[in-house]
């Protein structure tokens, strides 16, 4: 028996983007989840959680964000300004990040509100989001390069795809962007944006560690080493929803 | 009397005759009023004369509407209130009709309803409240409410329709802030924690993250009542050098004391002069835990805990409550509409407290959710059983000798209850009450 922890495979700095208010709907689980899996798979996590008006990190290898209310999206403004050309330099290079609800919003062409003001957003993912009276609200499936991939959708926001922005997945149950052309989410380099809480990331272990992959990579300049991680539970909870919702 | 409201009794009456013999339902009957006459609510409430008072928030409101009504009747008040815990105002007029006269007013000197957030507007609606007492807000079926903003501007506009006086949480900012919302002449009451247990506030919080107007409310009165426990089981409800107490539960807890400390300020203030702080403490005492909020059934000489959770907020109170003392432990998590349909809300609760002894049994619609919830707390799980009622069965076999504690969410318990009613012949368990 080895008396010491095997060697960390390196660290891995993970940023959450304004937890106080934007991660509303279970979305620090997300981060949990992502603290853990790095653990498991031999590195070593580093988790910030970004506040606004807080200097941003110097490396950067995993950024998250989550939902919020109408509220904590205004506290966080202004603070997005800030760090926006950052943000945009690291999705331009690669580094993933997977953008919730209202922060995939926020991370989109704009938000348009039912008055008809337009709110510009960081451009980073090429969809302009409108603003509704309805709520898309309930279980949702999507199917992704990732595998089929559930969570739970509550947003009022209707977001549209630009022409050569690829979704992140197709829905087979659910809104998923608008409730009309059935796709779900965007996916440009590895910023992922989608309407899944859930949280996502537990409840789709694949999906977690190809962004875990991604940022292990650019962490260490060495292509993923991950471990083989006993995922029965989350797959068991997984199909089991799936087939609830789509036989 | 107007025919209208004549017919909207017998209608209401007889339907209800109707949904016993089928065996079920609480909330029929109030629908059958309500469609045949809209104006059934203010005028069976139109004689009680001593007080409409309606206890809202996100948490405790039926532990506090029970503690509330056990102090106002051992003051020899006669009060009416919605026991059957059917928190709607179809279920308010359910639990009236059995109460009305031919006349259709109700004959008592006082009305305590608990009543939810969107619920508590709509009585508001037909019915000025008299009084209010707002608990708090926190995260509860987001996909029913939407926002915690949303929640807090319905409490506002509920205290916004009460005539005479509001009672706030003080250490609840969504809650506090509405004092400054409120019409001139409505009497504000506070109530809170006291500052010896003020670090244990942020177990009970939500955070609020509006902007500016940071409201903090005004400095503790004569009339505000705080709690300051004395030990583990017992506190004084302290109003300003004079305590009621020392006060000792049937429930356990933070969130309990929290409870009795709204209930003993509601009180005093609606009783004035003739509150009497001995007569407080025995009938504080004398309360039994609500329907899922701690109460206990004996199996074969051990006890069985079932504990009712529903949001962070709760389930986060209920593990500090209950694992100091760890016991084998089952958790069903159902996402029906009553039990909200979204259970990312597990992931807002740190399971951790739960690492030391286990979770034997995950059970419900979720179970496999909630079993990988526990995985990231690195808490064991030993059996994971969907069949809530085979999970019992196989639960209480699996510890027959030992005491146990039940974690879940609504409608689990609903169903759970009448599992033990039948299989451990406790009478009248299966029913709410
Ligand atoms: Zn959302």
């Amino acid at each position: 028996m080895p008396d010491t922890a095997p060697a960390s495979k390196g660290t891995i700095t993970v940023v959450h983007l304004y937890p106080r208010e934007m991660s509303i709907y279970g979305d620090l689980g997300n981060t949990r989840c992502v603290a853990v899996r790095i653990r498991r798979h031999g590195y070593t996590p580093n988790v910030v959680q970004h506040h606004p008006g807080a200097d941003w990190p110097a490396d950067v290898h995993l950024v998250l964000g989550g939902g919020g209310q109408d509220s904590g999206q205004a506290r966080v403004e202004a603070d997005l300004v800030e760090i926006a050309d950052r943000l945009r330099g690291l999705a331009a290079d690669g580094v993933p990040m997977m953008m919730i609800c209202g922060t995939y919003q926020l991370f989109g062409n704009a938000f348009v509100t039912v008055e008809g003001t337009r709110l510009p957003g960081l451009g980073i993912l090429d969809v302009t989001t409108h603003g509704n009276a309805k709520r898309m609200i309930g279980p949702t499936v999507l199917d992704t390069e990732f595998g089929t991939v559930v969570g739970y959708e509550n947003h009022s926001g209707s977001t549209t795809l630009s022409p050569g922005q690829k979704p992140f997945g197709v829905v087979r149950h659910g809104y998923g962007n608008n409730g009309d052309d059935r796709t779900g989410g965007a996916r440009t380099h590895n910023v992922f944006g989608h309407y899944l809480h859930g949280p996502v990331l537990p409840a789709n272990p694949r999906f977690a560690d190809a962004l875990i992959g991604y940022a292990a990579e650019r962490a260490t300049g060495r292509p993923f080493e991950p471990e083989e991680l006993d995922d029965r539970t989350a797959d068991e909870a997984r199909t089991r929803q799936v087939r609830r919702l789509v036989g | 009397m107007p025919l209208r409201n004549t017919i909207a009794v017998v209608a209401g009456k007889a339907a209800r005759v109707g949904a016993r013999v089928r065996g079920g339902g609480s909330a029929l009957p109030g629908l059958v009023a309500e469609t045949v006459d809209p104006g059934f609510l203010a005028r069976a409430l139109s004689e009680v004369r001593g007080g409409i008072v309606v206890v809202t928030g996100t948490n405790g409101k039926t532990t506090t509407t029970k503690m509330l009504v056990a102090l106002l009747r051992a003051h020899g008040k006669r009060v009416f209130t919605n026991p059957t815990g059917s928190n709607f105002t179809r279920g308010v007029i359910s639990s009236m009709l059995p109460e009305l006269g031919r006349s259709g007013r109700l004959d008592t000197d006082m009305a305590v309803l608990e009543l939810d957030e969107a619920h508590a507007l709509r009585f508001a609606a037909a019915v000025a409240p008299t009084h209010a007492l707002l608990l708090n807000v926190a995260r509860d079926q987001l996909d029913r409410f939407a926002e915690i903003d949303h929640t807090a501007a319905l409490l506002e506009q509920l205290a916004g329709c009460t005539t005479s006086g509001v009672v706030l949480n003080r250490d609840d900012s969504f809650v506090a802030r509405i004092a400054a919302t409120l019409r001139l002449g409505v009497t504000v009451r506070w109530f809170g924690v006291h500052a010896a247990i003020a670090d244990r506030l942020p177990e009970l919080l939500e955070q609020d993250v509006r902007f500016g107007d940071d409201f903090t409310a005004p400095p503790a009165t004569a009339d505000d009542g705080l709690l300051r426990p004395v030990d583990d089981r017992a506190f004084d409800v302290v109003f300003g050098d004079d305590p009621v107490g020392p006060v000792t539960l049937r429930q356990r807890g933070l969130a309990a004391m929290i409870n009795a400390t709204a209930a003993t300020t509601t009180a005093r203030l609606l009783l004035g002069g003739a509150f009497d702080p001995a007569t407080a403490v025995t009938a504080l005492a004398a309360v039994n835990p609500p329907f899922g909020r701690g109460e206990t059934v004996m199996i074969d000489g051990q006890p069985l805990e079932l504990v009712l959770v529903k949001n962070p907020a709760g389930f986060t109170v209920a593990l500090g409550t209950y694992t100091s003392t760890p016991v084998a432990t089952m958790i069903a998590i159902n996402d029906n509409d009553a039990d909200g349909r979204d259970v990312s809300w597990l992931y807002d609760v740190d399971f951790s407290s739960l690492r030391a002894r286990g979770v034997a049994w995950t059970s419900g619609v979720r179970a496999w959710d909630m079993a990988l919830r526990l995985e990231y707390d690195d808490v064991a799980v030993e059996q994971v059983e969907p069949d809530l009622t085979r999970a019992l069965d196989a639960f209480v076999a699996a510890y027959h000798d030992e005491p146990k504690r039940l974690f879940c969410t609504y409608t689990a318990m609903m169903a759970l209850r009448r599992t033990l009613a039948a299989r451990h012949g406790l009478a009248g368990f299966g029913e709410e009450g």
